[in-house]
Order: C-alpha cells, then structure tokens, then sequence
C-alpha cells in the first residue's frame, strides 16, 4: 500500500517535471532566444547605394553595409573578366564583401600584386575575389545582394544580375 | 520547533541557529591536508585571492564603464584612465589579474596531471576544473570585448564567426550570437551581461562544486600516497602532530597557503604599478573601427596555444582540430588507463609524455604570436598542432601499458 502511494507520488512527481520542463523551456526558451535576435531597427537599416562612376581603375574604393566593409575595385583592361563581374557599359567591377572567408578579417589590395591579402592567417585573393588555393580560405569572397540601377548598386535588394551570380553557384 | 537555550555569546547562539561549530569543524579545524606537500598545492587558494581580487577591482570599474559603442571606449581609456580617483589602479588590478589568473591556472593544471590528482575519486575535481578553465575563458573574452578598441572588436568578429562552423556556413546562428550583420551596440551591451552577471555567476557555482568535490577525496599529496585519514586526523587530535601524516586545513595549511600568497602578491603588484602594459595591448588603445583589420591580429597569451592549432589547417579541419583541443582536456580521467596514483618521475613512460605536453603547448603559445606568412613558422606549427592532437591517442596506448607502482607501507 505505501510502496503503491509512493509510485503514485513519484509519477506525479515526474509528470510535473516534465511538464514544467516542456512550459519552461519551450515558452522561456522561445522568447530568451528571441530577445536575442537582431532588432527590426538593425534589419531595417540594411541597405546601402553606392555610385560607380567614381571608381578609377585598379584603385579600391571600400564602402559600409550593414557595418561590414564593401570592396569595389574597377578592373583595367588587362584584368582577366570574370562572370562574378558587375558589368555596366563597357566597364568592368568586382564587388564584394570585404571580410575573409577564412575569420572574417579584412584582406588589404596590394596594387602591384593586384591581389588581396589578408594578414590574420595568410590568405590571398585574386581580383575576381577567387581564393589562392592551398591557402586557409576556404572560398571567394562573397557578392552582397545587388540591383544594378543606372550607375549606381543599391545593396540588399537582390537584382536580377546578382540572382543569376547566385544560380550559377558564383557567391552563397 | 527545537528546543533553544538561551546563549551565553554570539558563536554559540549562532552555533545553535546554522550549526556554526559543525560547519568550521568540516571545512576548517578538521579538514585534513596531507603534510607531503609543496607550494604548488598553495595554488587552489592563490586562484581564490585573485578571483576576489578581480571581483573587487570589477567592482569598482563597474561604476564608470558605459556598455554602449559611443562611449565604451572613452569610459575606459578616458574617464577611468584619467578622471576617477584611482581608477588607473583598479584597470590594471583587473588587467593584471586577467592575465595572471591563467599563468596561476595553468600551473595548477599541470600540477594536477604531474602527480596523477585527477585518478579515481578525483574525476569530478578534475571535471569542475575544467569547467572552470572554460568559464574563465569565456569570462576572459567578454571581457576583453568591453574596452571596445581594435583588438576587442577583431577578435569578437574572428571567435564569433567561430560559430558558423566552416562549409556549414552558419551565418544566422553568427548573426544571432552577435544579435546584428557585424559586432555592434547588441553584441557589446549582452556581453557586458556575460561578463558582470552571469558568467561569475556560473564561476562562483564551479568554484563550491570544485571546493566540495575536494572533501571526501581529499588533496592528493607528493607521493600519491593512499592515507588513512581517520587514523592520521585522530593522532593529530590527540597531541601527536609530529607522527601524523596530516594538518588541519585551517589554520596550518592556510598560514602556509597565506605565505605562498605573499610572494605571489609581490609579484602581481609589482606588475601592477610597474609593468601594467604586459597586460594591455597597444592595438586596443585605438577605437574600434569595422573598416580597418589591424595588421596582425592574435588573442592574449593565454588562448595562443589553442588559436595556433586552429590557424596551420584548412578551415575545416582547423574548426575540427581546434574543437578537439577545447575539449581533449577534459577526458585526462578516463584516458590515463594507469591505475597508479603517483608523481609522474615514477611513472616511466607517463614522464617522458608529461614533459612532451609542456614542450608543445609552450612551442604552440610562442608560435601563435608569430606573424602567419613565414613558411617556416607555419611548418612548424602544423608539426606541433598534429603532435598535440596525438597526444590523446599516446597517453591512452602508454598508460595502458604501465607497470603496476607495488607501494610499500
């Protein structure tokens, strides 16, 4: 008789555990991580314009978006093209995200080189963002979301050129 | 409700409420400490000292940092630096004592795997340890995030982007840590948090869980030898202290401890007013800037061991490398198959491995530092990297083997 009070009593005992733990975890948990997601003001101010005909060849020009750094270089005519191109007229642009895919420190351009190096580990890119390979990063540098209007890119909106990029498996 | 007499002074009216007699005979008077010991088991206590010392001089930079990325630099560098009274003292009190709390851990570590104190019985100190290694870490980085400066901020984007694990490429769970696209205002106010609330918290609950866990084991000693505590605890008791084997934790162990103390002190306050800078790199004296990697970017000395395993392999596999490294240590326990609790020059084999550890872990922390472009460097980081991760594998196979120590009595 006691020992069957005592199973009642630990079953019961279990049941409000569990059902504490699914109510706790699941409600407090839901909304601790939510308080932890960035804020619809920090979302909302993700886009940025930028005006290309400003650019000189072989010079980098480094923006901000959403606080990560912006690389655009405009390619000379002996600069291999590259389908990662912004194309507009006759010139060329590599656009990307500034930050190594390796930490996420940012490569600087060597001019003579014409190559980016990032000085945390050693990696190299060429001026398509390509990776040197054999080297820590383990892909190109990534292509922001883009819309091509007239001469100028508005960043995070994804344009019709940038989608194709993303198709084609050029940039994540 | 029990029956109370009136008490004649306030330690026995406090002996009758909460047992005050009970508690110091348990944790003080009749706390047995092996006498076969040396300074080195004075570092639990000097760990103690600096974790006060750290949460008092926190305390009091507490009252003048701003968490917000407009004045968090200012606050530090500015108001505490040359405004509040003192305030300099308490920076580099807290700087100091960041940087010397792992010289002290380290110590302490490798104490306890020299003579075997993590063996059976001894497992959950171990383990408690190791949490608390881990939880000095995290309280270590947050930390450094505060001052917000260059290095704070790099070193938040490197560690964070962590996260994304590689090809996994998990950059919502990066975005969620951070709560914004790249470190900003969200990533430094909830890293204040970590750092002044709950991560001490944690540290704290460790700290009794590493204190209790100690209690029924007791400390090891010199020798690993297996003492009858009751028989050495009841000849101290009646009078014959000379052929006891043990000494009350307080107040004989604990004035030695306080001796051992002293000396530390001096060191960390001559390092306090003399050479504070030790403790504070100059990149992290210009303001955070997301548009400029400084030129070579590396943690402090105490997590260079750990980031050179990371750096010589391929992202991949220096995430998987470096996940191993953070937790290898945990399992020394049940990877030592020796069943002999005994100071590693007794132990053959186990010798050789002990001081193989401390050579690459050294030859680890010292490349870390160096600049990654020089092919020979980066050679031979990955040499010591591999080394460290086939250490686990060594011990395991090497203790397996080991002789049975016969003790004499």
């Amino acid at each position: 008789m006691a020992n069957e009070q005592k199973e009642r009593r630990d079953f019961m005992g279990m049941a409000l555990g569990a059902t504490a733990l699914v109510g706790i975890g699941g409600g407090l948990g839901y909304a601790a991580k939510r308080t932890w997601d960035p804020l619809p003001s920090v979302k909302a101010a993700g886009f940025t314009t930028i005006d290309l005909s400003v650019a000189k060849p072989n010079e980098l020009i480094v923006e901000k978006w959403r606080g990560k750094p912006i690389f655009i270089l405009k390619k000379t005519a002996e600069m291999e093209a590259h389908d990662r191109d912004v194309v507009i007229g006759a010139d060329r642009y590599h656009m990307s995200i500034g930050l190594c895919t390796h930490l996420g420190c940012i490569p600087a351009y060597k001019k003579d080189s014409q190559t980016f190096f990032c000085a945390c580990h050693g990696g190299v890119f060429d001026v398509s963002g390509i990776n040197e390979p054999g080297l820590p990063p383990p892909s190109p540098l990534e292509i922001p979301p883009f819309k091509i209007v007239g001469t100028t890119l508005l960043l995070g909106e994804a344009g019709p050129e940038y989608k194709k990029m993303l198709d084609a498996g050029l940039t994540v | 409700m029990a029956h109370f007499e009136k008490a004649n002074s306030l330690n026995e009216w406090l002996d009758q409420r909460i047992g005050l007699n009970t508690l110091k005979r348990v944790l003080n008077t009749e706390y047995w400490i092996p006498k076969d010991i040396n300074f080195l088991w004075a570092m639990g206590m000097v760990l103690a000292a600096t974790f006060g010392l750290l949460v008092i001089s926190g305390i009091f930079l507490l009252m003048y940092y701003k968490p917000d990325t407009n004045l968090a630099f200012d606050s530090v560098n500015y108001t505490i630096m040359s405004e509040v009274g003192y305030g300099w003292l308490w920076r580099h009190i807290h700087g100091i004592g960041a940087s010397l709390v792992f010289l002290i851990i380290y110590i302490h570590m490798f104490t306890g795997i020299y003579y075997g104190s993590y063996k059976r019985g001894r497992e959950l100190i171990w383990l408690s340890g190791m949490g608390l290694f881990v939880a000095f870490s995290a309280e270590a980085f947050s930390g450094y995030m505060l001052p917000w400066g260059q290095m704070s901020y790099w070193a938040g984007m490197v560690i964070t982007n962590l996260f994304s694990g590689g090809s996994l490429e998990a950059y919502g769970l990066v975005e969620w840590i951070r709560g914004d696209y790249v470190p900003g205002d969200a990533f430094l106010t909830r890293f204040f948090m970590l750092h002044v609330f709950l991560i001490p918290l944690v540290i704290i609950g460790l700290i009794v869980l590493h204190f209790g866990s100690l209690r029924l084991p007791h400390v090891n000693n010199q020798e690993g030898a297996d003492i009858d505590f009751e028989e050495a605890a009841d000849l101290w008791k009646s009078g014959k202290r000379k052929e006891s084997k043990v000494i009350p934790f307080s107040p004989v162990f604990l004035s030695k401890d306080v001796f051992v103390m002293g000396v530390y002190f001096i060191l960390f306050f001559y390092l306090v007013f003399y050479h504070f800078n030790f403790a504070m790199d100059p990149v992290n004296f210009d303001p955070a800037d997301g548009l400029k990697t400084p030129a070579h970017i590396y943690p402090e000395w105490y997590f260079l061991w750990s980031y050179e395993i990371l750096r010589p392999f391929s992202k991949d596999v220096g995430l998987i490398a470096f996940g191993i490294a953070q937790a290898a240590l945990f399992f020394l326990p049940f990877i030592d198959r020796s069943p002999n609790v005994a100071p590693a020059h007794k132990r053959g084999l186990f010798q050789i491995w002990f001081w193989a550890l401390v050579v690459i872990m050294i030859a680890l922390t010292a490349l870390g530092k160096l600049p990654p472009t020089d092919p020979l460097f980066a050679a031979l980081g990955l040499i010591f990297a591999v080394a460290f991760l086939l250490m686990g594998p060594l011990l395991f196979v090497i203790t397996l083997f080991e002789k049975k120590i016969e003790k004499g009595a």
